[in-house]
Formats: structure tokens, sequence, C-alpha cells
């Protein structure tokens, strides 16, 4: 069963993937990247990673990806223009993805599978163990890393904010009261002789 | 690491210091976006008060002997703690030089304070840091807080450009310290100082990568402490600054920066001394040359001081370098005094500017003695102990360190220091000629609130009595070393 499961999600994911670099509508691309984060999520499940699976789904499906999405909805990207420059950079753009592709099978095919760590050795949920770490021995560098966020975010609307004499608004008390001599001028010119 | 957990409360007090810096810049944080214009005071006095609790909780915590706590993540010792007291002392100070000239400025604002307390706290953590995780985590805090203030300027097109070229420049070297680290991880499969000094004391076929990962980390530290050729970034960031956040760099975070030094090189890797000393010594030499030399032919007085921090920096690793106990506490010595003199020197730039008028020129301290013969006397007495006249303390710091490169058997090394600290006297003693024999071009009463003037009296007068009277200070730094 789990077999069968994995597979539909290999597939789906595969076919997702494969979509997100040969459809033509960057909304689509995104949308299909979506798809393919939720596939992973579901087979990192399979795999007992649950935590991970969530992480992906909230930060990457629920975060990342929607900012993703308006962004590429506001800005107007030309396609037949990003398509020009195929041919000039394909011999550069094959052998950089050829020699990645290379050191991943000797990667891959280096790669010992550790038989001891197999999945029958996790009892706790990833999920639990993982916030056992991180309350306890990891509390410290936790702590530090939400102070590092906060002054991130202190820095951020420092930087940017604008109060009081940038902002613009209404006044609804100072604009009922305006009178006819706030706003219309006359003014007596001499007449111009028509040409 | 030890992943069995046991929480103890007296870990939690070890940590008071930094806890109480945590929660009080979170306060201050809040507190100051409910106070109106006119309050502003209150946030000043509340930082204030925060920074001597910390000071006051790191003496309190104050270690008989060096211990390791929160699963190993946190070491306190005698290094740490006199560190961070001249942390918060330094840090005190400068946010009262820092007041006036922010408030003519309309930049006395509330972040100043709290970017500056989450800047003491991630001095305090690199300090006391005993985990590479904890070392990059503390650097991180303190360089972020600084990006910030360095920007804070925001209409000022030269701080924007120094805040852009000072996170662009110390990016990379964060990256370079992490692919440092990342090596030493894979090497030892530790995060934690003392396992990775075990795991390197017993495999030695390994050296060979380990000193390239030695590479990295030493780059990362070189880019942080702004030693030759990693310096680029310090004399731009340090004139683009609002001068009180150039005080602010130029003082306390070389503090932190040696901190980090000790606790990578000497705690982590002490077996690969005999690799590092190397390294050391070129930047080092390097970083006396340029700084000394380029620093003759500066007209912003901001921009001498850059310069002359980055031959200090060459000065302050001569002793890390020599590898010995006594060294260790030379550089310590030089480190703390080095900070004291920066940080005078920036405050008579503060003296002298006022609203819509920046003194950082050298012309501007043209008859300076005609002006006020009492800052011209401060001045002068921080200028000779940077060059390093006896009986400034200046002259102790550079002895100690010279000494102990002498009887490292580096007499050729201790030679070039003495000599381009000759050279290096020329750009200092031309500060004292436009001070006493110019005439003055601008006649403006130099004006400062009271605490400003105390502080920078007391400021200078320490320079001079330390120098008159410099064992405790040294005697305190050999201590902490564990030498009597």
């Amino acid at each position: 069963m789990t077999k069968i499961i994995f597979y539909l999600f290999a597939l789906i994911l595969v076919f997702a993937a494969s979509r997100v670099i040969t459809v033509r509508n960057p909304v689509h691309a995104a949308l299909f990247l979506v798809l393919a984060f939720f596939s992973s999520a579901a087979v990192w499940l399979l795999l007992h990673a649950e935590f991970l699976a969530i992480a992906l789904v909230l930060v990457y499906v629920g975060a990342v990806m929607v900012l993703f999405l308006f962004v590429v909805m506001m800005l107007d990207i030309n396609i037949a223009r990003t398509r020009e420059g195929f041919t000039r950079y394909l011999p550069v753009g094959s052998f950089v993805g050829v020699l990645i592709l290379v050191e991943m099978v000797l990667v891959v095919g280096a790669w010992k599978t550790d038989e001891s760590a197999t999945l029958s050795t996790v009892t706790a949920p990833n999920t639990e163990s993982l916030g056992n770490l991180l309350y306890t021995v990891y509390l410290y560098p936790f702590e530090i890393a939400a102070a590092i966020l906060l002054v991130a975010m202190v820095a951020a609307i420092a930087l940017t904010m604008r109060t009081k004499r940038q902002t613009k608004a209404q006044r609804p008390e100072q604009q009922v009261r305006v009178r006819r001599e706030d706003r219309v001028r006359l003014v007596n010119m001499p007449a111009e002789p028509r040409d | 690491m030890d992943t069995t957990f046991t929480f103890a409360m007296a870990d939690l007090g070890v940590l008071a210091p930094e806890i109480l810096l945590l929660t009080m810049a979170s306060l201050i944080l809040v507190i100051d976006v409910y106070l109106p214009e006119r309050m502003r005071e209150f946030t000043f006095q509340l930082s204030q008060s925060t920074l001597i609790g910390a000071a006051l909780l790191v003496f309190a915590t104050y270690p008989t002997q060096s211990e390791v706590v929160m699963s190993g993540m946190y070491v306190n010792d005698a290094m740490g703690a006199v560190l961070k007291l001249f942390i918060s002392l330094i840090v005190f100070m400068s946010f009262i030089y820092a007041r006036s000239y922010l408030r003519a400025r309309d930049l006395y604002k509330g972040e100043f304070f709290v970017l500056g307390l989450f800047a003491t706290l991630g001095m305090f953590v690199m300090v006391s840091a005993h985990n590479l995780l904890m070392v990059y985590l503390g650097l991180e805090l303190l360089s972020l807080s600084l990006y910030a203030m360095v920007a804070m300027h925001r209409d000022s097109a030269n701080a924007t450009e120094a805040a852009m070229k000072y996170f662009v420049l110390g990016a990379l070297a964060s990256g370079m310290l992490l692919y440092g680290m990342s090596i030493l991880y894979g090497l030892t499969n530790s995060l934690d100082l003392s396992e990775i000094l075990t795991a390197m004391q017993a495999d030695s076929e390994q050296k060979m990568v380990m000193v390239f990962a030695l590479v990295f980390i030493v780059i990362g530290l070189a880019f942080k402490l702004g030693a030759v050729p990693f310096h680029m970034w310090i004399p731009d960031v340090y004139q683009g600054a609002p001068t009180p956040v150039t005080l602010f760099i130029s003082s306390a975070p070389k503090l932190a920066a040696f901190a980090i030094v000790m606790r990578l090189l000497v705690d982590g890797m002490a077996p690969l001394q005999d690799s590092w000393s190397g390294m050391l010594i070129i930047l080092s030499v390097l970083s006396m040359i340029i700084g000394n030399v380029v620093a003759i032919a500066q007209t912003n007085l901001k921009r001498m001081l850059a310069y002359s921090t980055i031959s200090h920096v060459g000065f302050l690793l001569l002793g890390v370098l020599t590898g010995t106990q006594s060294g260790y506490a030379a550089s310590m010595f030089y480190t703390i005094v080095y900070t004291l003199m920066s940080m005078g020197g920036f405050a008579v730039i503060l003296l002298l500017s006022r609203a819509g008028f920046e003194a950082e020129e050298l012309d501007d301290l043209k008859g300076l003695y005609d002006r006020n013969s009492w800052y011209a006397a401060i001045m002068a007495i921080l200028m000779l102990s940077m060059a390093g006249v006896p009986p400034m303390l200046g002259f102790w710091a550079k002895w100690a360190v010279l000494n102990q490169i002498v009887s490292a058997g580096l007499l050729w090394l201790a030679i070039v220091a003495v000599v381009f600290s000759v050279v290096g006297a020329f750009y200092y003693l031309r500060v004292l000629k436009l001070m006493y024999f110019d005439k003055p071009e601008d006649n403006t009463p130099i004006e400062a609130p009271l605490d400003m003037r105390l502080a920078l009296s007391a400021n200078g007068l320490a320079i001079l009595a330390l120098g008159l009277l410099p064992t405790p200070l040294m005697t305190l730094c050999f201590s902490v070393m564990g030498l009597s």
C-alpha cells in the first residue's frame, strides 16, 4: 500500500516538476511548483519526516510561493524577450548542467547507506524529538536566533517607515470649512487683440 | 555535545546578564513606541540603567573558575567576564557621547538605543560562546544591529552607501566564516569548541584539511577585525556612518572580535597554532604597514582614525600570534586600551560637531587650543597615547605586546612594529600641531551638555592616569589568562 502511494506521489512530483519548466504561463509554472511541493511533502510523510513535511507546506506553499505568485502577477514579464538568448547560452548552460549531473552521479554513487539507521529505529515522532532538542539543548541558540529576527524586524521598520511628515492624510474638518476665496481667484487681465 | 539535558536553575543564574539585556531591550522597544517625543530621555535612561544592571550582574556572576553551562553552549570564565565589563562600560559611554549629536540631527530615536542594546547582547554572546553556533549567532546579532545603525541616517547618501558596503562585505565575511565552520564540523563531527579541540589533538592525519578550514575561519575573523587585506570596508564605513555610530563600531565590537579570535583559535584550534600564527603574522605586518602609511595621506579625521584602527588591529594580533598565555593577556590589554582611546578620539569629533556642521576634517581641529585649551589637552593626550608616547596608556599597551613578541623570539616582527609605530606617530603629531600652532578658522564656542563634558574629561584623564599607573589593568589582564 505504501509503495502504491509513494509511486503515485512520486509520479505527480516528477510530472509537476517538469511542467514547471515547460509551461509558458509563469502563473501556471508557479502553481505547478506548489503541486510539486505538496507531493514531495507527501513523500516525506511516508518517510516519517512529518515535521519536514508540515514545514514545507507551511513555509514554502503557505508563504514563499504565495509571495512569489504576487511578484509574478505584479511584474509584467515579457516571455518572448527572456527566450531570446536561448541558443546563445545553450553551450554554457548545457556544460554547467552536465557538470552538475556528473557531480550528482558521483556523489550519489559513492553514497553508502548506513544499515543501522533504517526506518525501524525511528521511535519517537520527529516533531517531538526536534521540539525536545530545540527547547532543551539548543534553548540558548534558539533564543538568540529569535533576537536576531527581532533585530531584523526593528531594522526593517526603522529604515523604511516614514512618519508624519511624509504620510498624506485627509482632514475632513478642514475640508468642509473651505470657502470660495480659498479655491477661486479672479484675475483681471487686459484683453488681448486677436490676430 | 551532551544530548541528555538537565535543566538547572544555576545555569540560568550564570546567564543573568544576557537575560537582563534581552528582556530590557525588548521592553524598551515597546515602551519607546508609546513615549511622546519629549520623553525620549526616558529611553536613554532606561538603556543606561540596563547597561549598569548588566555590568553588575556580570560582576555578581564573576566565576572563580571557568565553567561551561547550557549543554556546552556558554562558557563563563574570567576573560569573558572582564571583557563584558569593559563592553558595558564602553557602550554606556558611547550612549552618553551620542546624545547631543543625535538630537541636533533629528536622529534621537529609541531605535538607536534598542539596536545598541541588541548589539551589546550580541557581543556578550560572542564573548562567552563555547560553540560554533553561538559564535556565529552572536556575530550576526551584533552585525545586523550595526548595519541598521549605520543606515539610520536615511537621508544621507554617504551613510546609505556605507551601510550597503558594510552589509555586503559583512555578509561575505560571515559566509567565509561559515564555510570554514562547516568544514570543521565535517572533520570533527562537532560544533562544540572543546570537542573540536579533542578531535584535533587525537587526529593529526587530517591536519591538511583542518588548515584548509582554518584559512576560511581566519579570513572571516580578519574581515570582522578589519585586518589588511580584508580592511576595505573600514575607511568607508567609518567615514560614512553618523559619528556616534562610528564611535560605537570602532570601540566595543573590537573587544568582542578579540574574544571570538580567542575562542575559535585558542579554545578550539590550539593544535594548529603553528599554522594560524603564520597567517596572523602576515595579517599583522600588512595591517601595520598599510594602516600607518595610508593614514598619513588622509585629510578626513574619521578616515584617518579608521586607518589608525587598522594599524592598531595589526598590533593587537601580535600578542595573539605568540600562542602563549602571556601573549594573549598582552593582546587583551592592548584591545581594551585601544577601545578606550578610539572612543575618546571619536568623542572629540562629536564634541566639535554641532547642528548642521560635521567637524570631520583635520582642518576643523585647527587652533583648538585657542578655542578651548582643556579639550585640546584631552585630544593631545589621546593622540599621544595612540602614538604610543610614554607615559600615556597606549605606550604600555605597545610595550606589553612588543615584550611578548620579543620573548617569543620574533625580534624582526618587533622591529617592524616599532618602525611603523614611528611612521604612525607622524599623523598623530600632526593633529597636535594643528591644534596648538595653527590659528583657528572657526570661532564658534564649543558647547556640550555636562554629562558629555564630564565623560570626555574622565576618558582623557583615565588614559593619562592609567598610563601613570598601568599595573592594575595589566595585572587584571594577566590574571584572567591564568597568570599571576
